[in-house]
């Protein structure tokens, strides 16, 4: 048995070297989200920034406005009101009803920013939240990019950055100890620490969007082992019952 | 039929059927009156849990099919359509991709169990064979219905198993393109995995199940101290050591039954994705036939095969090491023949060799996760080569072998590898393949050396008259 232990743990040792391969190639530090699924308000913040700023280019064509208005806390007429930007062939703004899809054809997105803006229904779920964040907060000017910036945790990225704005410009800086880091040189709408909330709203949205029953499923999930863990108390008394005479 | 009293036309319903069907007679020979041994425990769980995962996965599987839709262009949508739109179709999802982990989870289990207590062995060699065909065709099962939600790891995933047939000679390519009914991966092999995983393969898989149960009904169930308590009967011809199934592992299953589906609704509630291992976050981006992602990683449970077809460095022969890796269990009722069947009274020897396969079999199915980098790839081929020896030791345990015998066998088969390391040592990589080396070679020499000269260590226990608890 101890030379199976030591086996095992060689093995292990000599495999956990193997470098750990992460969303989109990017392996420096992600910043933590610590976001807030529960946080209505936070979700209807980061659903208003989201519509405004990201759906022109990406949808969630998975999703229904009225599921999102009804998971929020949102009454239809205030999703019809501030949310849908699209419209049907007659020109008519769509149905609260429709799936979240956006104005912008995929050949008009690829010549715009070289590939398609992908959909963001599950992107939390793919990339992680963190990555997200992170990614949001890493714009910095790069004159030799197409639209003037650049991504730290996605180089090349063809999205421009949207949220200058709120942000305001960051640009790559070489510290003495040869460290890159971003740093801010143009101040935006927002303080640094209103932008971190205003990300963290859209990912707290965007992670609602990936799983809208997540809370749901959690909540349920609790009465459900509680009614199995009677169940199989029950089950066990019966079965000693019954084992009574087996010897 | 009329001499046993149990099942004699009464009157009522029950009757006028029983006149007609054998309801009763098969209640009783099944259930009411299947004499199994009373020593059970926890390893004995497995099959009943096994049946139980199997009608979860029927009746969730139902609900699936009423909304997904197999086509390449709307696969995707229904699937998050019915994650979202469907009511209740999250829990019905998460129940289905939850369920055929847990079916591997329980399915290996099970294996094992049998591996533990020799439930392979004489009279139940037929048992184990059905049990191994029901693997098999798990294994197609999951392996088509991980095609259907149409992500990058399906698309991916099936392209890399179905691309192993195209390694077979002369047919391999013509081979392929049979299979998926197009020169590439698309909306015709998504309807032909449809086909294949909706009615095809589970209702081969059912008569599979139905076999399996026959055939053991026929021989009677084995046990913990692997005797078989018909040697023991009392004066009415029932064993002495047996208690109907029913009610007594009826009830006692209902508690295994509780426990589990605790188990299972902790993930399917809490952890849907178990962190990657049950529903993989790069499936989430619809299939794209343009864009291969970095790492293709299979399923966990398909892992340990898929680290055997890596260890080979030619693909065809990579492909038939797989395939031999699951033939092999076909053989071990005949591998073994040591006629002491519970590892309980088998030697030091016996269950270090259980011990280690079951080691390699785990250690395998996490390299298979990783990305191929040369440790990987020798660690792959060293527990490779524990997996395959598994099966020379079972056999060469069948009985005490002789000093001389043992030096010779483990001389040989060390010498296999051993030459084939020589043939393709590197001195840039001398220090991982030696000390590799000692793995197998360790473990062969516990399993055949050692009980040469500790004799104690190769020996097997005297096997009790009656079960022990």
């Amino acid at each position: 048995m101890k030379t199976l232990i030591a086996t095992t743990f060689l093995a292990a040792a000599a495999l956990f070297t193997v470098p750990a391969a992460s969303a989109a190639g990017y392996d420096g530090d992600l910043e933590k989200a610590n976001i807030d699924v529960t946080n209505e308000a936070s979700l209807q913040r980061g659903a208003n920034l989201f519509m405004n700023y990201c759906m022109a280019c990406h949808s969630t064509e998975y999703m229904r406005y009225n599921r999102v208005g009804r998971d929020i806390g949102l009454t239809e007429q205030q999703v019809e009101e501030n949310f849908i930007f699209i419209t049907d062939e007659a020109g008519d703004p769509v149905g609260v009803g429709s799936l979240m899809t956006n104005a912008m054809s995929e050949d008009y997105g690829e010549e715009a920013f070289g590939v398609v803006p992908p959909d963001l229904t599950m992107t939390t779920r793919i990339n992680g939240e963190d990555w997200v964040y992170t990614f949001l907060k890493s714009f910095y000017i790069d004159e030799s990019r197409p639209l003037g910036a650049n991504n730290e945790v996605f180089s090349n990225v063809g999205m421009p950055h949207v949220l200058w704005e709120l942000q305001g410009w960051q640009e790559k800086v070489v510290d003495e100890d040869g460290n890159e880091r971003l740093e801010l040189v143009r101040s935006g709408q927002m303080t640094p620490s209103e932008y971190d909330r205003a990300v963290r709203d859209i990912v707290t949205y965007l992670s609602y969007m990936g799983e809208p029953m997540q809370l749901d499923r959690q909540r349920i999930g609790l009465y459900v082992l509680i009614f199995l863990g009677i169940f199989t108390i029950l089950a066990y008394f019966l079965k000693k019952e019954y084992w009574k005479d087996v010897h | 039929m009329a001499s046993n009293p149990d099942t004699k036309i009464q009157g009522g319903v029950l009757g006028w059927v029983d006149a007609r069907f054998p309801l009763s007679q098969m209640w009783n020979e099944h259930l009411a009156q299947y004499y199994a041994p009373k020593n059970f425990n926890f390893w004995y769980f497995f099959g009943s849990l096994a049946l139980l995962v199997l009608v979860i996965q029927v009746v969730s599987g139902i609900f699936l099919t009423m909304f997904y839709k197999p086509d390449a262009e709307l696969a995707f949508a229904s699937v998050e359509y019915i994650m979202r739109d469907v009511e209740w179709g999250w829990l019905i999802r998460y129940m289905h991709s939850t369920g055929a982990s847990m079916f591997f989870v329980v399915v290996y289990l099970h294996m094992f169990r049998a591996l533990l207590y020799g439930s392979y062995k004489k009279p139940r060699e037929l048992i184990w064979i059905f049990g191994v065909l029901i693997y098999l065709v798990l294994m197609a099962e999951a392996f088509a219905g991980y095609l259907l939600p149409w992500g990058q790891m399906s698309y991916w995933g099936a392209q890399v198993i179905v691309n192993l047939f195209q390694t077979i000679p002369y047919i391999g390519p013509d081979l392929v393109t049979w299979i998926r009914g197009d020169f590439l991966l698309s909306d015709a092999t998504l309807n032909r995995f449809f086909a294949l995983h909706v009615i095809a393969l589970p209702l081969v898989l059912i008569m599979l199940v139905a076999a399996h149960i026959i055939a053991l009904h026929e021989v009677g169930s084995n046990n913990p101290d692997g005797i078989n308590i018909k040697d023991h009967k009392d004066e009415n011809g029932i064993p002495k050591d047996g208690i109907p199934f029913h009610p007594y592992y009826s009830v006692k299953d209902l508690v295994g039954v509780g426990v589990f589906l605790m188990v299972f609704a902790v993930i399917m509630f809490f952890f849907p994705t178990g962190g990657g291992l049950f529903l993989k976050a790069d499936n989430m981006i619809p299939a794209d036939p343009l864009v291969t992602p970095d790492l293709i990683p299979p399923v966990w449970y398909f892992t340990s095969m898929y680290s055997v077809l890596r260890s080979v460095p030619d693909p065809f022969l990579g492909v038939m090491a797989m395939g031999a890796a699951v033939v092999m269990l076909f053989f071990i009722p005949w591998l073994d023949r040591n006629p002491v069947l519970s590892m309980r009274y088998r030697s030091f020897a016996a269950k270090f060799n259980l011990a280690v396969f079951v080691v390699a079999f785990v250690i395998l199915g996490w390299l298979g996760l990783q990305q191929a980098t040369s440790e990987v790839s020798e660690m792959s081929l060293r527990f490779s080569t524990v997996y395959f020896a598994f099966f020379f030791v079972l056999w060469f345990l069948s009985k005490e072998r002789s000093m001389v015998f043992s030096l010779i066998a483990f001389a040989v088969v060390v010498g296999i590898y051993s030459f084939y390391d020589i043939l393709r040592f590197d001195p840039d990589s001398a220090g991982l393949l030696m000390w590799s080396w000692l793995i197998p070679t360790v473990y062969l020499f516990v399993t055949m050396v050692v009980p040469a000269f500790a004799r104690g260590l190769g020996r097997d226990r005297a096997v009790p008259e009656r079960v022990t608890s």
